[in-house]
């Protein structure tokens, strides 16, 4: 018999199978209207201390206005899933929003540089963290979807990543091999941004999915961002393309440019001056409150926020860098 | 022969390791540089993925994040990060590329944190991404860094993505799977391998203008020297122009230099 090891934090967001089996079996599967606000959802379905999970990846596809909003209406000691979590962590940072996270990439913006103000949080210890990997949090995702209580795998034993989690090593009932087990990852919100929806919550997405087919069947609630509505006659003729489906799905809004200044593909490209000038001005604490001011606090909405940093004029400028028509980065 | 910076002669050595035929996942940065020489070299079958789910693009420009849209343009499949991880898991993709803050003569490598203390850490990294999973996953880990002694250590900090964790054999006692590792460690001053029977880190080539003992001098641990050590090739007249004016003419790369 071999030694088996177990990560050395606690699991910090779990829930049983059965207990999962009736609360989705009480969720309500009728095909309703779910059309509302951005400041609606976020009131009405996230709640203080819950575990949030975002969808796209950091930089790519977020639901922006929801992540603003989350900001604006001080929600307070949030779990996350840190799956590439990039500009959408700094958000939630920023706004002192979360005390806990479940990590697999924090801080960093991928090339453009790390999060001064990310880094000062986690380093100060006010977010409590616990290592995983981008496949092991997306794994755990499906097992969650899957409804089983683990997923085995073959990444992560024998480094710190696995001493510093909460997974466990078994030993496979087949061939013996030692596995680590990933425990389901059941967020309490899920938030997602897609291309289209219908008014029910059924959604298309084009490009790469990430994690969000896994992370949405995963979630208690499902809050949908969408760059547009559209009729329920264009998801019935393509159902190929329905990559959530309503059922899933509490909450539907159109915003348009919603990923902004994340990356949309096909549609616009990422807003690197904007993400740059973020990173800039973490530096000083002081200069980063009135920037904090100016583009989600003094702001009414998404759109405001949108303009005061260049409104339709950038958006265009975007929409030509992503088309190639120009270049830009 | 024209003059060349160290970035350009480290993506022309990777370019080479990658064969007609492989499977690679790639980041942004170096490897993407490489990967994409490769194939406008001598491997036009090379088929790159990336972690969040893209496979075989022809990139039209340099991406700055493994998952934005330019990672999936005019690709062969747009689909999602376990795609990627589960094709690595059962043993279809050949290399990955990885970098690292940190990285001892095992091939560990740190992209966690400095410091001894978890709950303290001097400096806090942004952590695995995929790295760990590509590391643990894919068959030889390949790594692109510049080299001095305070990134090549004796200890990392902490094993982020493992190498062969404490030597020849430890991988698969801790459940890795079998066969896999790290590969070559490309610098600025020379090409890096591992030993087959210990799986130290040890010299196997020296770029052009560098000796033995300036490796040696920016190592923090003692390395070992295979039997016969090369004088790295210089990048030649057509794979300097192929990277310059087709895989990175906005010299988002090579311009880092």
């Amino acid at each position: 018999m071999q030694e088996l090891k177990t990560g050395t934090k606690e699991l910090m967001q779990f829930y049983d199978c059965d207990e999962m089996r009736e609360y989705f079996r009480k969720k309500d599967k009728s095909l309703r209207n779910k059309l509302t606000t951005v400041s609606e959802a976020v009131k009405n379905l996230i709640n203080d201390g819950e575990y949030i999970a975002v969808g796209g990846f950091g930089g790519v596809r977020i639901p922006t206005a929801i992540l603003h909003e989350i900001v604006r209406q001080r929600k307070k000691n949030l779990g996350l899933s840190g799956h590439t979590a990039t500009h959408d962590f700094q958000i939630l940072v920023a706004g002192e929003c979360i005390n806990r996270c479940d990590i697999a990439y924090i801080i960093g913006l991928e090339a453009r540089g790390l999060s001064p103000n990310a880094r000062r949080a986690v380093e100060s210890g006010k977010i409590k963290i616990v290592e995983w990997t981008n496949a092991a949090l997306a794994w755990r995702y499906k097992a969650a979807a899957m409804g089983v209580p683990f997923l085995p795998a073959r990444n992560m034993m024998g480094t710190d990543v696995f001493k510093y989690s909460a997974a466990k090593e078994i030993e496979c009932p087949f061939t013996g091999k030692k596995l680590v087990a990933y425990p389901a990852l059941h967020p309490d919100v899920g938030i997602i941004h897609v291309h289209r929806a219908d008014i029910y919550g059924n959604c298309q997405i084009d490009g790469i999915q990430i994690a969000d087919q896994e992370m949405a069947r995963a979630s208690k609630k499902v809050i949908i961002t969408t760059e547009q509505i559209v009729p329920t006659e264009q998801i019935r003729n393509d159902p190929t393309r329905t990559i959530i489906p309503y059922y899933l799905v509490d909450a539907v809004i159109e915003v348009p440019f919603g990923s902004y200044p994340g990356n949309m593909p096909y549609l616009y490209y990422s807003d690197e001056e904007h993400l740059k000038e973020w990173l800039e001005v973490e530096k000083d604490p002081q200069k980063f409150k009135e920037f904090l001011d100016k583009n989600i606090y003094g702001v009414k909405d998404f759109y405001e926020y949108i303009e005061v940093n260049g409104g339709l004029k950038k958006l265009h400028k975007l929409m030509q860098i992503e088309k190639l028509i120009i270049q830009g980065r | 022969m024209s003059a060349y910076n160290s970035m350009e002669l480290m993506i022309c050595v990777a370019s080479r390791f990658l064969e007609n035929g492989a499977t690679v996942v790639v980041g942004t940065g170096a490897p993407c540089a490489a990967a994409m020489l490769a194939q406008k070299m001598h491997a036009p079958n090379l088929m790159a993925f990336f972690e969040a789910g893209a496979f075989a693009p022809i990139l039209p420009t340099m991406p700055i994040s493994v998952g934005d849209s330019r990672t999936f343009y005019k690709a062969l499949m747009a689909s999602g990060m376990l795609e990627t991880m589960e094709a690595c898991q059962k043993g279809m993709v050949d290399y990955c590329f990885l970098g690292g803050a940190q990285i001892d003569m095992y091939g560990n490598l740190n992209s966690s944190m400095i410091g001894t203390d978890y709950d303290h850490p001097k400096v806090r990294f942004p952590g695995s991404g995929g790295a760990n999973d590509l590391a643990s996953l894919t068959w030889r880990t390949m790594v692109i860094t510049p080299q001095d002694s305070r990134r090549f250590v004796e200890k990392v900090d902490f094993i982020t993505s493992p190498g062969y964790l404490t030597g020849k054999g430890a991988r698969e006692r801790a459940g890795l799977p079998r066969g896999s590792g790290p590969y070559k460690v490309i610098t600025n001053l020379g090409v890096l391998g591992f030993d087959e029977e210990t799986c130290r880190m040890r010299i196997e080539s020296v770029h052009p203008g560098y000796s033995i003992d300036d490796i040696k001098k920016n190592t923090g641990f003692e390395l070992l020297l295979a039997k016969k050590i090369t004088e790295t090739a210089k990048p030649t007249e057509e794979e300097l122009r192929v990277l310059r004016e087709e895989v990175d003419p906005y010299r988002y790369i090579i311009g880092r230099a």
